[in-house]
C-alpha cells in the first residue's frame, strides 16, 4: 500500500487549481461550499426582487404595476426560487464547508458527486428563469403546482416540471453524499452521539430528502403525462383525482419544511452554546427530538388540505398528529433557553441572529399550532395569515438561521473578522423590517384578505402599505449583507486565530484548524474529547 | 485518526460532472421543447442523451481505472456501498409515489366518484356530472376515457415474467457465490444467465404492450387503469433495462478479470439494483396484475 500513501502525500501539497475552471471541476468541499453559498445569495436576491414586485403591487389597492397573470407568476417563482434556489443551497453550502471539519474528515465522502450536486443547480435555475420569457409566461399556479390549474400553463409547463426533476436530483445526490460522509468518514472517537447538532440535523435532513424528493418527482411526472401523454391521474373523468396530486405534493411538501428548518436548528445549536460559554443543554434529547420531528413530518401532510374535502376521521387524525410536533419542537426551544440560563452571554452578530431566530421561529410555530386545528383552519386557509405564518418560520427561522451561521463561521472561512458594527446594523435592520413586513399580514389575513391576489379590499390598505415598506427595507438591507461578506472575503478586517470565538474549541473540531483552514486540512494530532 | 482517513482518496479535479449537467440540461430542455412543438427539440434531446452516455463512459471509466490501480482503500469502498444503498432507497420512494397513487385511486378516488362515503357531507360534484357511475376496478372513469378496453390478465405473460425475474434473482446470487469463491466461470455463467433472463423479461413486456395496444384497447390513455398500469410497468421495465445494461457492463468487466473475491463493488451494486427491480416487480404482479 506504499503507493497509496505516496499519492496521499502529494495531494496535501496541492492548493486550488488555477483559473476559472477551478470552480467548474473542483472536488474540494470548501470550494463547493463557497459555490453553493454564492449561488444561494444570487438566488436570494433574484427571488427577493420578485417579492418586491409583489409588495410594490400590493402597496395600495387596485392594479398598479403588473397584470394579475404576471403577479401570479411572481408568487410562484418567488417561492420556488427561495425554497430550492436560496435556502436549500445555502444550507448545503454550510454542510459542505462544515460537516467534514466537524467530524474530522478530510473531505466529503464522494467528492466528484459533490461537484455534480452543485453544478446541476445553475442549469435548473436557468431553465426555471427562462420560463418567464416563454409563450404564456411562467407557471402561475403557486409553488405547489396544483392541477388542474397548473395544466393551464403555456409553453413553460414541461420546462418547469423538468426543473423540478433536476433540482430533485441535485438534492438527492447531495443528501446521499452527506449521509455517506457522516456514516463513513467520522474520525475515530467521533461517535454518533458526540457529533455536533449541526451534523445530526443535516443527517436527518438528508434522509428526509432521499425519501421525499422522489415522490415530488413522481408527482410532477404525472402532471407531465396528464398534459402530454393522455394519462388521467388527476382527471376525474378518467377515474383520477386532482386531490391525489395534493396528497403526493404534501407528502413531499411537509417534510420539505423540515428540510428547510432542521439545518437551521443545527446552526442555532452551535451558536447559542458558544456565546453562552456553556455546553449545549440536553444534546442527546436534541438528537432524539430531531428524529421525532422527522418521523412526525411524514404523517401529518394532509393538514395542508383540511378544506379540500376529507373524511372527518382523517381530519381529526391529521389535526392531532400535527399538534404532536409541538412537543419535540418545544424540547428544542427549552433546551436552547436552558443553554443560555446562567451563561456568560455576549451578543455578537451571530448570537443576535440566533436570538432573533428564537423569537421569530417561536412566533411562527405558535401560529402553526393555531392552524393545526382543523375547524379553525377553515378560517385561516389561503388567507394572508398563512403567508405570515410560513414567512415567520422561513425568514425568521431558516433565513435568520443562515445569517447566524454565516456570521459565526465567516471568520473561520476568511481568516478575518467581519465588520461587527455593520453586522449588528444588518441584524437590527433585518429584524425590525422583517417584523414590519410580516406582522401586519397576520392581521389582514385574519380579517379575510386572501393570499396570491394582486388587488384587495380598501380596508386592508394601511397594513399592506406598512408591509410593503418593511419589505423594501428588508430587501435593501440584504445588499448590506453582501457588502459585509465581500469585505471579509477581500480580507479587510482584523486577522483572527483558529479559535475565533472565546472558548470555541470546546464547541467543535472546526475551531482547532487555522482560520482560514488549509485547502486540504488534516486533523493529525487533534484529540477528540469526551462529551460530558 | 490518521490511519482511517489519511489514505482516503480525494480526486483533484473532476471534468465529467459538468458534462452530466450540460447533457441533462440539453436532454430535458430538448424534450420540453419537443413537447411544446419546437422542431429542434428532438435534436437537442438526442444530443443531450449522447452527452450523458459519454459522461458515464468517461466518469465510470475513470473510477474503474482508479479502482484497478488499487487507489481505493476499504473505507472508500464502503462509501461507494453506502452511496448505492441510499440511491436505491430514493428509487424505492419514486416507485412508492406511483404505488401510492394506485392505492389512493382504488381505495378512495374511484369509490368516491361513485358516491361512496358521502354520508353527512352531501353529494360530491362527480355525482352531478356522472350520476350513473358505478365504481369498480379496473375502470377508465365515469367518462370512459380512451374507450372500451380489457384489463391485462395476471396468469399469462405476467406470471411467466414473475418466474423469469425470480429465477434471475437466483442466478445473480449464484454468480455472486462464484465470485466469492474466486470461481470466474461460475461468475460469468451466472451473469450471462441473469442478463439473458433480464432481456427476455423486457422482450415479453414489449410483446405484452403490443398485445395491449393492438388487441385489448388498453393504452396509456385508457383512464386511470391505463395510466397506473403503463406508468408503473413502464418505469419498472425501464429500470429492468438499466439493470440489465448495468449487469452487462459488469459481465464485460468480469471477462477482463476486474473482480476478485475481495474487490467487486460494481458487481454488488448491480446485484442490489437487480434485486430491487425484482422486488418492485413482485409488488406490481400482486397489485397491478393480480388483485
Amino acid at each position: 500500500m506504499a503507493t497509496v500513501a505516496d499519492t496521499h502525500d502529494t495531494h496535501h501539497e496541492h492548493g486550488p487549481a488555477k483559473g476559472w475552471l477551478r470552480w467548474v471541476t473542483t472536488t474540494n468541499h470548501k470550494d463547493i461550499g463557497t459555490l453553493y453559498l454564492t449561488f444561494a445569495f444570487v438566488m436570494f436576491i433574484v427571488g427577493g426582487a420578485m417579492a418586491l414586485i409583489i409588495r410594490a403591487e400590493l402597496f395600495e389597492p387596485g392594479l398598479q404595476f403588473v397584470d394579475p397573470h404576471f403577479f401570479n407568476q411572481m408568487t410562484t417563482l418567488h417561492a420556488l426560487i427561495m425554497v430550492f434556489g436560496a435556502v436549500m443551497p445555502a444550507f448545503a453550502g454550510f454542510a459542505n464547508w462544515m460537516i467534514p471539519m466537524m467530524i474530522g474528515a478530510p473531505d466529503m465522502a464522494l467528492p466528484r458527486l459533490n461537484n455534480w450536486s452543485f453544478w446541476l443547480l445553475p442549469f435548473a435555475a436557468a431553465l426555471l428563469v427562462a420560463t418567464l420569457f416563454m409563450e404564456g409566461g411562467a407557471a402561475a399556479s403557486g409553488w405547489t403546482l396544483y392541477p388542474p390549474l397548473v395544466l393551464q400553463t403555456g409553453d413553460a409547463l414541461p420546462f418547469t416540471i423538468f426543473t423540478v426533476h433536476i433540482l430533485g436530483m441535485s438534492s438527492i445526490l447531495a443528501a446521499i453524499n452527506i449521509i455517506v460522509t457522516i456514516f463513513n468518514m467520522r474520525a475515530p472517537g467521533m461517535t454518533m452521539m458526540r457529533m455536533p447538532m449541526f451534523c445530526w440535523t443535516w443527517l436527518v435532513t438528508a434522509f428526509l430528502l432521499i425519501l421525499v424528493m422522489p415522490v415530488f418527482a413522481g408527482a410532477v411526472t404525472m402532471l407531465l403525462t396528464d398534459k402530454f401523454f393522455d394519462t388521467s391521474f388527476f382527471n376525474p373523468a378518467g377515474g383520477g383525482d386532482p386531490v391525489l396530486y395534493q396528497h403526493l405534493f404534501w407528502f413531499f411538501g411537509h417534510p420539505e419544511v423540515y428540510i428547510i428548518i432542521l439545518p437551521a436548528f443545527g446552526i442555532i445549536s452551535a451558536v447559542i452554546p458558544t456565546f453562552s460559554r456553556k455546553k449545549l443543554f440536553g444534546h442527546n434529547s436534541m438528537v432524539y427530538a430531531t428524529c421525532v420531528i422527522a418521523f412526525l413530518s411524514f404523517i401529518v401532510w394532509a393538514h395542508h388540505q383540511f378544506t379540500v374535502g376529507m373524511p372527518v376521521p382523517a381530519e381529526l387524525y391529521f389535526m392531532y398528529a400535527t399538534m404532536l410536533i409541538a412537543v419535540p419542537t418545544g424540547v428544542k426551544v427549552f433546551n436552547w433557553l436552558a443553554t443560555m440560563w446562567k451563561g456568560s452571554m455576549t451578543f455578537e452578530t451571530p448570537m443576535l441572529n440566533a436570538l432573533g431566530f428564537l423569537v421569530l421561529f417561536v412566533l411562527g410555530g405558535f401560529t402553526g399550532i393555531m392552524m393545526s386545528q382543523a375547524p379553525a383552519d377553515f378560517q385561516y386557509h389561503d388567507s394572508y395569515f398563512i403567508v405570515a405564518h410560513f414567512h415567520y418560520v422561513l425568514v425568521g427561522g431558516a433565513v435568520f438561521g443562515i445569517f447566524a451561521g454565516l456570521f459565526y463561521w465567516l471568520p473561520k472561512w476568511t481568516g478575518v473578522m467581519y465588520d461587527e458594527k455593520l453586522g449588528k446594523l444588518h441584524f437590527w435592520l433585518s429584524f425590525i423590517s422583517m417584523n414590519v413586513l410580516f406582522m401586519p399580514q397576520h392581521f389582514v389575513g385574519l380579517a379575510g384578505m386572501p393570499r396570491r391576489i394582486p388587488d384587495y379590499a380598501v380596508q386592508f390598505t394601511e397594513f399592506n402599505a406598512l408591509s410593503s415598506v418593511g419589505a423594501f427595507i428588508f430587501g435593501v438591507t440584504q445588499l448590506l449583507l453582501g457588502y459585509i461578506v465581500w469585505k471579509a472575503i477581500r480580507g479587510e478586517g482584523e486577522k483572527v486565530d483558529g479559535e475565533v470565538w472565546e472558548g470555541a474549541k470546546d464547541h467543535g473540531l472546526e475551531w482547532n484548524l487555522a482560520s482560514p483552514p488549509p485547502y486540504h486540512h488534516s486533523f493529525e494530532g487533534i484529540e477528540i474529547k469526551e462529551r460530558d | 485518526m490518521s490511519s482511517a482517513s489519511g489514505s482516503y482518496y480525494i480526486p483533484h479535479q473532476a471534468k465529467w460532472p459538468i458534462f452530466g449537467s450540460i447533457g441533462l440540461f440539453l436532454m430535458l430542455g430538448g424534450f420540453a421543447a419537443k413537447l411544446i412543438g419546437v422542431g429542434a427539440g428532438g435534436f437537442f434531446m438526442v444530443l443531450g442523451a449522447l452527452t450523458i452516455v459519454g459522461m458515464m463512459f468517461g466518469w465510470f471509466g475513470e473510477v474503474i481505472n482508479e479502482g484497478i490501480s488499487g487507489i481505493y482503500d476499504a473505507q472508500a469502498e464502503r462509501s461507494f456501498r453506502w452511496g448505492m444503498i441510499w440511491f436505491i432507497a430514493s428509487e424505492v420512494m419514486f416507485f412508492a409515489a406511483f404505488f401510492g397513487s394506485l392505492f389512493y385511486v382504488r381505495m378512495y378516488a374511484v369509490p368516491w366518484l361513485g358516491g361512496e362515503g358521502t354520508t353527512g357531507v352531501g353529494e360530491y360534484t362527480g355525482q352531478f356530472l356522472w350520476p350513473d357511475f358505478a365504481p369498480a376496478w379496473p375502470t377508465n372513469g365515469p367518462a370512459h376515457v380512451g374507450g372500451e378496453f380489457e384489463p391485462m390478465g395476471a396468469w399469462g405473460i405476467p406470471a411467466l415474467n414473475t418466474l423469469i425475474l425470480l429465477t434471475s434473482g437466483a442466478t445473480v446470487t449464484w454468480a455472486h457465490w462464484g465470485l466469492l469463491k474466486d470461481n470466474r466461470p461460475q461468475l460469468i455463467k451466472g451473469l450471462i444467465a441473469t442478463i439473458a433472463l433480464g432481456f427476455l423479461f423486457v422482450s415479453l413486456q414489449a410483446y405484452e404492450y403490443y398485445h395491449a395496444y393492438t388487441e385489448l384497447g388498453l393504452t396509456l390513455g385508457a383512464g386511470i387503469y391505463g395510466s397506473t398500469f403503463f406508468m408503473l410497468t413502464g418505469f419498472h421495465g425501464m429500470h429492468v433495462t438499466i439493470g440489465a445494461i448495468f449487469l452487462t457492463v459488469v459481465l464485460l468487466r468480469a471477462l477482463r478479470g476486474h473482480f476478485d473475491s475481495q474487490h467487486h463493488f460494481a458487481f454488488e451494486a448491480a446485484a442490489w439494483y437487480w434485486h430491487f427491480v425484482d422486488v418492485v416487480w413482485l409488488g406490481l404482479f400482486i397489485f397491478v396484475y393480480w388483485l
